[in-house]
């Protein structure tokens, strides 16, 4: 394919000059408030210029006037879709500093949450993305299984999107005692909803057509540009946190990474489908034993770190989420540095987008999984 | 003749394809009972929002207009946003001692990011989250709240 249109391009016929056109920054596919000046001839994309900080809100200026656990809810508004574990991440770093063990019940419950959350996740991504590619059913009902598990969250968590459920020292509230009840309901249901999912848009032709061997990021790519989470690994780069470096309750579970091997957009695609599916393993292994005892450690009225700098990583639902904090002894710290997954992905779009035509842009930037407001904190 | 009947034999897998997917479309569209819509400004009277829904801080009175709060003004030094202040003064009691109550409980709803961070830090449980979440006003003023009613006192046995 790419040789037909290295083919078409050098040849006089159909040659026609080079232009600019902002793709956003409103823009339907790009979901939110992202700017990327494409270089055009005619169709054919000849290079991509994301322009970013259009939300930019300073989180981590502003992190450096709040005390610590004020400061978690403002991770909820990065990535929305994985505030869970954004926050998680916070709470983690910082009970690492404090050298405290939080009690088993809470990493349990916070696993649980975390996958809920990937889940949520990626139905968005699958609807979204599907809605892009032109399948707008697909949209309606990703947005409709979704409701169950945002119902899940408002039950346990008391919000829908910017949970703020993690606290310094466990989580927020005990778990709902419908719960464990509401969670197996939702699983049974959603495994029979999956098969759906894969006969409506995995296999239908148009969509392969538009996604296979579009697109393709090779392994030595994802790892030079940094490129984690479903993107990088469906490129076979294996770099799962959660199986690296396991935090919380994923050392006592067992899961299996899901590596692709082509890394184009059907992989991308394929990959976070498979996902979904090990995550309703992850929680299933877990729904059933959580351990009794304390939602959350007693906590000092106020959090003082000691002197030091700490870092944490959790996967999130776009791939490796770091903390780091550099505390100068105070109530507040002396500065934050979040590594946002979204960045690094973003920056790989104009790699491997060059010589595919405008549509198959849309159709990259639909498998990169993008969350704006991570990429611009 | 080998890549003729291919082709043809492709021809017909995309539309198999195509109408594998309609079948589950069409599986919706004859059975609607299934639906999830609610009918929501019409459902107004039968909805109920979950208990630990976080929709607006408010602060419970009882009947004989009392409340929880003694104006310590935890939930002031919590709050990351600045949506809480507290305004106390200085009355004299019976017994002729000084003592500071609370003159007004300000809540700045339109700066609030519903964090529960006052709720939870809370030593009298003065303050709660309240279900209702149609927040959509005329004017800014009104974002602003007093949440202790005119005339109110503070609970007897509240520790302060």
């Amino acid at each position: 394919m790419a040789e037909i249109i290295e083919k078409l391009i050098t040849t006089d016929e159909i040659k026609t000059d080079e232009y600019l056109v902002n793709m956003g920054p409103q823009h339907p596919s790009t979901h939110g408030v992202l700017r990327l000046l494409v270089k055009l001839e005619g169709e054919i994309v000849h290079n991509v210029e994301p322009h970013i900080g259009y939300i930019h809100s300073g989180i981590e200026k502003m992190s450096e006037a709040l005390s610590y656990p004020q400061i978690i809810h403002l991770t909820d508004r990065m990535d929305y879709l994985s505030a869970h574990m954004n926050n998680e991440a916070v709470c983690l770093c910082i009970e690492d500093a404090l050298q405290v063990q939080v009690p088993e019940r809470v990493k349990y419950i916070r696993t649980i949450i975390d996958e809920l959350q990937r889940l949520a996740s990626h139905q968005l991504w699958w609807c979204a993305s599907g809605m892009d590619l032109g399948a707008l059913t697909a949209f309606f009902y990703g947005l409709r299984d979704r409701e169950d598990i945002l119902d899940i969250f408002e039950e346990t968590c008391g919000a829908r999107l910017t949970l703020n459920y993690s606290v310094p020292g466990g989580v927020m509230f005990d778990i709902h005692p419908n719960f464990q009840a509401k969670v197996k309901a939702f699983i049974k249901k959603f495994r029979k909803i999956l098969p759906e999912y894969d006969k409506l848009l995995t296999g239908n032709i148009i969509f392969q057509n538009r996604t296979k061997g579009v697109g393709i990021l090779s392994k030595e790519d994802a790892i030079a540009y940094g490129v984690t989470g479903p993107t990088g690994r469906a490129s076979g780069f294996s770099c799962d946190v959660r199986k690296h470096h396991p935090y919380s309750a994923y050392p006592y579970i067992k899961f299996d990474e899901k590596v692709g091997t082509d890394g184009d957009c059907f992989m991308r695609w394929k990959l976070r489908m498979d996902e979904m599916r090990e995550s309703l393993n992850i929680i299933e292994q877990l729904i059933d034993n959580i351990p009794e005892g304390d939602y959350a450690l007693k906590m000092k009225g106020v959090i003082k770190l000691p002197e030091g700098e700490f870092y944490q990583r959790v996967e999130t639902a776009r791939g490796e989420f770091g903390v780091y904090i550099v505390s100068d002894g105070k109530k507040n710290p002396y500065r934050v540095k979040y590594r946002s997954p979204g960045f690094s992905n973003l920056f790989a779009i104009n790699h491997i987008a060059k010589k595919w035509k405008i549509a198959d842009l849309v159709a990259i930037m639909a498998t990169f999984d993008l969350v704006i407001p991570d990429i611009d904190r | 003749m080998k890549s003729t009947f291919n082709y043809i034999a492709e021809i017909f897998k995309a539309i198999w394809s195509l109408l594998t997917g309609m079948k589950v479309t069409a599986k919706y569209f004859f059975t609607p009972w299934n639906n999830v819509t609610q009918q929501y400004p019409e459902n107004r009277d039968t909805l109920v929002m979950f208990d630990r829904f976080r929709g607006e801080v408010i602060m419970p009175h009882d009947e004989k207009n009392e409340h929880k709060c003694t104006g310590c003004g935890i939930c002031e030094i919590n709050c990351p946003n600045g949506s809480i202040e507290i305004i106390s003064k200085s009355i004299v009691n019976e017994e002729g001692k000084k003592k500071r109550i609370i003159d007004q409980h300000i809540y700045h709803l339109a700066m609030c990011t519903f964090c529960n961070l006052c709720i939870k830090s809370c030593p009298s449980d003065a303050i709660v989250m309240g279900q209702n979440f149609e927040h959509a006003y005329w004017d800014r003023v009104s974002m602003t709240k007093v949440l202790n009613r005119p005339g109110s006192k503070i609970m007897e046995g509240v520790k302060e």
